[in-house]
């Protein structure tokens, strides 16, 4: 691990006045993904900024959503009583990640931000364009079981690994960002950006910028809403696929539903071509089918990875069926 | 395993297995834990001139098992190498040292974390709990005692990051179930394979707690 100072500051607005006048210090929250980066030699701040003393831990409720400040702990977030019953898919998505003891420490705002998993973005010999920008991409020709089919390009095929992200996809949140002035909101969908020819971009972000919440909006289909995740172990493991979907049923047919994808993309997918299918039509397996089918005709394997386009397509019938249930109940 | 325990300073003439008894029974380990933390204390290398003051060591006191310890160590040491290369705490292991075994799982305010992905000096203000804290004097905790009395370990190095994470699992109260406590027990590797008696174990001491 590289040498880094450390500072705790007490306000939104002195965090980021530091992040700016230290263009290689990075935000430290719970830790669990940046300390494991540093010892990787994947990181080498300057200096850490520990942002988990600005208040910015409340979830707090009211009419139109539910807000989570970016510093709440993942534990905090998935037993929130709020958040079991109204959006059970998050809470789902999150209880499916990692271990308690990481979710205890683990903050909102740094899930949003989790870097993938793969092995060659982890080992700094190895060729990554998304580590060094330009150096290649060893997972094209490598070990690619559990990387990506949608969205990746001929610089990279990482998939982004989070399940919280997926969840909050599904359901729309937006992500309030602070930077020297104001306060902005983003849409979760645009917060993520396409990897096009920088795979090293994730996301909006400026430097200084601060997650400091997100908002999620209540609907009619957010109650609704079911996380399934398939994976090598029962526990403790990322993802190969998983689907958070929200549903409307009325009278058995879908009135409207929201979709996103988990461990098969390069950052948390909105599955528009699924819902597209789905609007208007019975809430049957077929149907259900039917709509996997058109989101996967984009899908492209890897040497390695083709099994996990059936495997999607299985996992986001799943979540239909057990979603639509949840309507009837 | 072995050269985990040598990298430790200040670990003079205690062998491994005099440390895991002291591990497990709790009391003697606590006794020890603040004579070899002065030592090591005193054992931290000046910084070098040279180096950057902010990024340097620094003094801090940790809240450790009810008492404070002055250290002088960088932003960059873990909780769990605070622990055992400067407090001379040996009881909670270094596994993975990643996150993704749980042998280094140690209590915060109560609250179970992995030790390894947390600096100690962003703990300066809380308290920490080690295997070496939970017994009370020499009365085992609930959870040491179940852990025995149902075998929960077979070579004993996962057995600290176990029991602390079943007393936060026990403290944290969402579990009742034989899955559940499989599930809530997942971030803890147990190589030996005692998973059967782990959760005998946390489901007796869940009963008496």
């Amino acid at each position: 691990m590289n040498d880094f100072s450390y500072s705790r500051p007490t306000t939104t607005t002195e965090a980021i006045q530091t992040l700016l006048s230290h263009p290689d210090a990075l935000y430290l929250a719970g830790g669990t993904n940046v300390i494991d980066h540093l010892k990787l030699g994947v990181v080498t701040p300057s200096q850490l900024v520990d942002i988990r003393h600005l208040g910015l831990d409340k979830i707090s409720t009211d009419a139109q959503s539910v807000t989570i400040g970016a510093g709440a702990t993942n534990s905090a977030a998935a037993y929130h009583h709020e958040i079991q019953t109204h959006f059970p898919a998050l809470a789902e998505a999150i209880l499916a990640g990692a271990s308690p003891q990481l979710r205890n420490v683990a903050t909102t705002g740094g899930n949003l931000l989790q870097k993938t998993r793969c092995t060659y973005f982890r080992d700094i010999h190895s060729a990554c364009n998304k580590r060094q920008p330009g150096s290649g991409c060893a997972a094209l020709e490598g070990f690619n079981r559990s990387h990506a089919i949608l969205g990746t390009s001929d610089a990279c095929i990482a998939t982004h690994p989070s399940d919280m992200a997926v969840a909050l996809t599904a359901l729309e949140a937006v992500i309030h960002i602070q930077d020297q002035s104001v306060v902005r909101t983003v849409p979760i969908e645009a917060f993520y950006v396409s990897y096009g020819e920088d795979p090293a971009k994730e996301n909006v972000l400026k430097p200084g910028d601060l997650i400091v919440a997100i908002e999620i909006p209540r609907t009619a289909w957010a109650g609704h809403s079911r996380y399934v995740k398939a994976r090598d172990r029962s526990s403790y493991e990322f993802a190969l696929a998983s689907a958070a979907v929200a549903v409307d049923v009325d009278a058995g047919k879908i009135r409207n539903c929201r979709i996103a994808l988990g461990g098969v993309a390069t950052k948390p997918w909105r599955a528009h071509a699924a819902e597209a299918a789905l609007v208007g039509q019975s809430a049957t397996p077929v149907a259900f089918r039917a709509a996997a089918e058109a989101e996967l005709a984009s899908a492209k394997a890897q040497k390695e990875n083709g099994f996990k386009i059936e495997l999607c397509k299985r996992v986001m019938v799943k979540a239909l069926q057990e979603a639509a249930e949840m309507r009837r109940a | 395993m072995d050269n985990f325990e040598e990298q430790g300073k200040g670990g003079e003439g205690v062998s491994r297995r005099g440390l895991l008894g002291a591990a497990i029974t709790g009391g003697a380990g606590a006794a020890l834990a603040p004579l070899l933390g002065n030592r090591a204390a005193a054992a931290v290398p000046a910084s070098s001139p040279s180096a950057p003051p902010a990024s340097s060591a620094a003094g801090m006191t940790l809240h450790v098992n009810g008492q404070a310890h002055w250290v002088e160590i960088e932003p960059r040491v873990t909780l769990v190498d605070a622990l055992r290369d400067h407090l001379g705490m040996y009881g909670t292991k270094k596994g993975c040292d990643h996150g993704q075994c749980g042998a280094c799982t140690v209590l915060i305010n109560g609250v179970r974390v992995n030790s390894c992905l947390t600096l100690a000096a962003m703990h300066t203000n809380e308290e920490i709990t080690t295997i070496e804290g939970l017994a009370d004097g020499d009365r085992l905790h609930p959870v040491q005692e179940a852990f025995i009395e149902h075998d929960g370990f077979q070579c004993g190095y996962c057995t600290p990051g176990q029991i602390c994470s079943a007393v936060g699992l026990i403290h944290e109260g969402h579990t009742k179930t034989d899955d559940q406590i499989r599930e809530g027990m997942a971030g803890n590797i147990c190589r030996c394979g005692a998973y059967s008696n782990i959760v005998d174990a946390v489901k007796k001491a869940m009963k008496v707690s």
